[in-house]
C-alpha cells in the first residue's frame, strides 16, 4: 500500500468541496490518459474582482487524485485568478505534507485543471503542453518524458550527464538501467548513417572486379576483418560499433551495436559498408545482420 | 470487527499446520541435508517426504521431476531460459499477452537480445484463439509458455490441449500454474506438459519457496551452477523449513481440492451475484464459464480501483485492483487492457479472491459493504450524474495530457 500522509488520507476520506457547484461560471476538464485519472474543476468567480468565491471538483481517480483535488479547492478559495495561477503542483503536494513520487502526477493534474478553468473563464483556449511518461527515477520523481526532452535539447549521451542535468538516478541508482534504455532509444533514433568515406585517390588504379589476385580463404577472412576494422572508428564516433559474427560463403554476418542498433538507418549503414567490402575485395559479398544467421541455419 | 481477507491470489496465510510442520526445522532439525551425520540425515528424509507430497498434488510420475526453487518467478525464468539454452537452434518463444510479469518482462528482455517472441492475443473474455496458436508452432520455436489460470481474471487456458499440439511439433511446453495448483485438480502424468511453475505462498505455504516441475527426459539447463542439490538442477543449500512447509501445504491442498470446487465456488458465486444485483454499471470480467472457483473480478464503471480499495480497507476488507494507481507503474492492468475493457471500467476492476478459510458471514459483510462505497465514489466522479444517479448523459471528455 502507498505511504500516504495523514493529510492525504484525511482529504481522501473527507474530501472538501466535492460534487457539482451551484452557480459556477468557469470549469476545467483535464485527464491523464496514462494513468486514467480525470478531473473537473468548477469555479465561482466574482467578475469585478476576479476573486474565486467558491470552488468544487469531480474526480475519477485514486486516493491521492481525490485528495489533491480537495486540497486544490481549499488552496484557491479566496484567491484572485492571477494569484491562483501561481499555485504550483508542488504547492498542492506540500499542502498535503507530500505525495509518493508515483503520485506526483496527481498534483500536476490539479494545477492543469486550474489553468484550464481560468482559461475557460477568460474565454481563452487552453492547450496542454505537459507530457507524461513512465516514472523512471523514484527518488526524485522524474519520468521518461522529462529525461527525453532534456536529452534531446542538450544532446546528452551518457548516464552521468542525465543525472547531472535532471538529478534522475542520482540517489539510490537502481534506475540506471532504465535511464540507459531511454538514452539508447533516443540515440538510436538520432543515429545518422555514418558516411563511409571512399578511400582517398589510390595511387594504383584499383583492379576491375574479378581481376584481383585470388585470395586464399584465410587471406580473404583477414582482408574482410581489416576492412571492417577500418570503418569502426567512424561508427564509434556516432556511438555505434560493428563486429563480425560469421562468414558463410558470400554472406558476411555482423552485429551492429550501440547507437546503430535498430536505427532507422541501419540498412543504409550496412549498405555503404557492403559497398566498401565489394570494392576492396573485388568480389560480390552481402553484409547481413547476425539475426539473419539464426534464420539461415 | 474481524478483518476479511479476499486477496488470496496475491498471497495466502500459512496454514497453522504448515507452520507447525516447519518449526522443528529451524531449531532442533537445523542440519544441512547434504551432511552425512544424523543432523543432516533427518532433514534429508523430511525433504524427500515433502517432494513426494508435492508429487502427489501435481500427479507427477516421478518424484525426481520436482525441483525446489525460490518461487514462481524463479521457476518461470528457469523454464524459459533453459529451453533457449538447451536448444540454441531455436530462437522463438510463444506466450500470451496476459501472462504474469515473471514471464512478460523476461520476454521483453529476450526480445532485446534478438529472440522472437509471439504473444497470443485474447478476446474480450480472455480466451486465446487455438488456430492462431497452432499456426505459430514450428521447428523454430524453443518453448511455449502459457499460464494455466490467470491471476487477475481467473480465466483458465486449455493448457493440456495446447501441450498436445506443442508436443506433436517437438516444441517444449511450459505452464505457469502458480494460480491453478491447489485450486483445480492437476494430473501431470496424463498430460504432455514438460515444465510447470508452482509458488508456495499461493497455497498456504510460505513465501520464497516454489517448484519447477520438469518432465523426465526434457532437455534442461540449470539457471545457476553450483553444488549437487536438486541433482545439480538447482544448486544451493535447500531451504528445508520452507520445503517441508510446502510439502504439508500440498498434502492439505490435495485433501481440500473438492472443497475448493464446491464450497469456495459457492461463496464466490454468492458474492459476485450479491454485488452485481445491487450495483448498476458493473460487470464481471474473464471467461465466466471457465475460471478458477475462487476468483471474481468485477469492473465498476466510472470509479477508480485504488479509491475503492482504500474505502474497503477502512472497513477491514482486503481485495485488489487492476487499476493503474495500485501498480505504481501508471499503466492499468495489461490483462484488462488485453480483453479490451474500456479504461473507465478497467481502472475500476476489483478482484476478490477467496480461499477455503473464508466464510459465508464474510461474504455477506462484503456484499453489504460494496454498494455504498461505489455510490459514494460515483457521487464525485465527473463521469456520473449524481442527481439522476446514472452515467452523465453528456459524455465527459477531458483534455488529455
Ligand atoms: C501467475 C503468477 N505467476 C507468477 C507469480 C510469481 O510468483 P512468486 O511471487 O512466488 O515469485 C505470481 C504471483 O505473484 C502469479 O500470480
Amino acid at each position: 500500500m502507498w505511504d500516504y500522509t495523514e493529510k492525504v488520507k484525511e482529504h481522501f476520506f473527507n474530501p472538501r468541496n466535492a460534487g457539482p457547484l451551484e452557480g459556477a461560471n468557469a470549469s476545467g476538464d483535464v485527464g491523464s490518459i496514462q494513468c486514467g485519472d480525470a478531473l473537473r474543476l468548477m469555479l465561482k468567480v466574482e467578475p469585478e474582482t476576479e476573486i474565486i468565491l467558491d470552488a468544487s471538483f469531480q474526480t475519477f481517480g485514486c486516493g491521492s487524485a481525490i485528495a489533491s483535488s480537495s486540497a486544490l479547492t481549499e488552496i484557491i478559495k479566496g484567491m484572485t485568478l492571477d494569484e491562483a495561477l501561481k499555485v504550483s503542483n508542488q504547492n498542492i503536494a506540500d499542502f498535503l505534507d507530500g505525495l509518493p513520487p508515483e503520485k506526483m502526477h496527481c498534483s500536476v493534474m490539479g494545477r492543469e485543471a486550474l489553468q484550464a478553468a481560468i482559461a475557460n473563464y477568460r474565454g481563452e483556449e487552453w492547450v496542454d503542453d505537459h507530457e507524461e511518461g513512465e516514472l523512471i527515477c523514484k527518488c526524485y520523481a522524474i519520468d521518461s518524458a522529462l529525461i527525453e526532452s532534456v536529452v534531446r535539447e542538450n544532446k546528452l549521451t551518457t548516464l552521468e550527464q542525465v543525472t547531472h542535468y535532471t538529478k534522475a538516478g542520482g540517489a539510490c541508482a537502481s534506475c540506471h538501467e532504465k535511464i540507459e534504455g531511454v538514452l539508447e532509444k533516443i540515440l538510436a533514433s538520432q543515429c545518422e548513417a555514418p558516411a563511409i568515406s571512399k578511400p582517398a585517390e589510390e595511387a594504383v588504379a584499383p583492379l576491375a572486379a574479378g581481376e584481383k589476385p585470388k585470395l586464399t580463404n584465410i587471406q580473404r577472412m583477414r582482408k574482410i576483418e581489416e576492412i571492417i576494422e577500418s570503418v569502426r572508428p567512424m561508427l564509434q564516433r556516432d556511438h555505434g560499433d560493428i563486429e563480425i559474427v560469421d562468414i558463410v560463403g558470400k554472406n558476411i554476418y555482423v552485429n551492429l551495436k550501440g547507437a546503430c542498433m535498430g536505427c532507422a538507418l541501419e540498412a543504409a549503414t550496412l549498405g555503404s559498408i557492403q559497398q566498401k567490402l565489394f570494392e576492396e575485395l573485388g568480389e560480390y559479398v552481402r553484409l547481413l545482420p547476425a539475426s539473419q544467421l539464426e534464420m539461415a541455419r | 470487527m474481524n478483518p476479511i481477507y479476499f486477496d488470496n491470489n496475491a498471497t495466502t496465510a500459512c496454514d497453522p499446520a504448515v507452520v507447525e510442520a516447519m518449526l522443528p526445522f529451524f531449531t532442533e532439525q537445523f542440519g544441512n541435508a547434504s551432511s552425512i551425520h544424523s543432523f543432516g540425515n533427518q532433514v534429508g528424509l523430511a525433504i524427500k517426504a515433502a517432494r513426494s507430497q508435492i508429487q502427489q498434488l501435481l500427479g507427477a510420475e516421478h518424484d525426481s521431476e520436482i525441483i525446489f526453487t525460490a518461487g514462481g518467478t524463479e521457476s518461470d525464468n528457469t523454464a524459459i531460459l533453459s529451453a533457449l539454452k538447451a536448444q540454441p537452434e531455436r530462437n522463438q518463444i510463444i506466450t500470451t499477452v496476459v501472462e504474469h510479469h515473471a514471464i512478460l518482462t523476461l520476454c521483453e528482455q529476450l526480445e532485446k537480445d534478438g529472440y522472437v517472441v509471439h504473444k497470443l492475443r485474447v478476446d474480450k473474455r480472455g480466451r486465446i484463439d487455438m488456430d492462431e496458436y497452432k499456426a505459430l508452432l514450428s521447428d523454430r520455436v524453443a518453448i511455449v509458455s502459457a499460464m494455466w489460470a490467470n491471476n487477475e481474471s481467473g480465466t483458465i487456458f486449455p493448457v493440456e490441449e495446447m501441450a498436445e499440439y506443442a508436443n506433436a511439433m517437438g516444441v517444449q511446453f511450459h505452464t505457469d500454474a502458480v494460480q491453478a495448483v491447489g485450486k483445480i485438480p492437476i494430473d501431470l502424468k496424463r498430460t504432455k506438459i514438460d515444465m510447470l511453475s508452482v509458488s508456495g505462498h499461493k497455497l498456504h505455504a510460505p513465501k520464497g519457496i516454489g517448484v519447477l516441475y520438469l518432465r523426465r527426459g526434457t532437455r534442461y539447463r540449470p539457471l545457476m551452477r553450483g553444488g549437487q542439490q536438486e541433482r545439480g538442477r538447482r544448486p544451493g543449500t535447500e531451504n528445508a523449513p520452507a520445503i517441508i512447509g510446502l510439502g504439508k501445504a500440498s498434502e492439505l491442498a490435495l485433501a481440500h481440492i473438492d472443497i475448493e470446487n464446491s464450497d469456495v465456488r459457492y461463496l464466490r458465486d454468492k458474492l459476485e451475484r450479491g454485488i452485481l444485483a445491487q450495483v448498476p454499471n458493473a460487470f464481471p470480467t474473464g471467461d465466466l464459464s471457465c475460471r478458477l472457483p475462487n476468483t471474481s473480478s468485477i469492473a465498476f464503471e466510472y470509479v477508480e480501483g485504488e479509491a475503492i480499495l482504500l474505502l474497503l480497507n477502512k472497513l477491514g476488507i482486503a481485495a485488489s485492483s487492476g487499476s493503474a494507481c495500485t501498480s505504481g507503474s501508471l499503466e492499468p492492468s495489461h490483462v484488462m487492457r488485453a480483453m479490451g475493457i474500456p479504461y473507465t471500467a478497467a481502472h475500476g476492476t476489483i478482484r476478490f479472491s477467496l480461499s477455503r478459510y473464508n466464510t459465508l458471514e464474510e461474504v455477506e459483510r462484503v456484499i453489504t459493504a460494496v454498494p455504498p462505497i461505489i455510490a459514494q465514489l460515483r457521487q464525485i466522479s465527473p463521469y456520473w450524474n449524481p442527481v439522476k444517479n446514472c452515467p452523465a448523459d453528456q459524455a465527459f471528455a477531458p483534455a488529455y495530457a
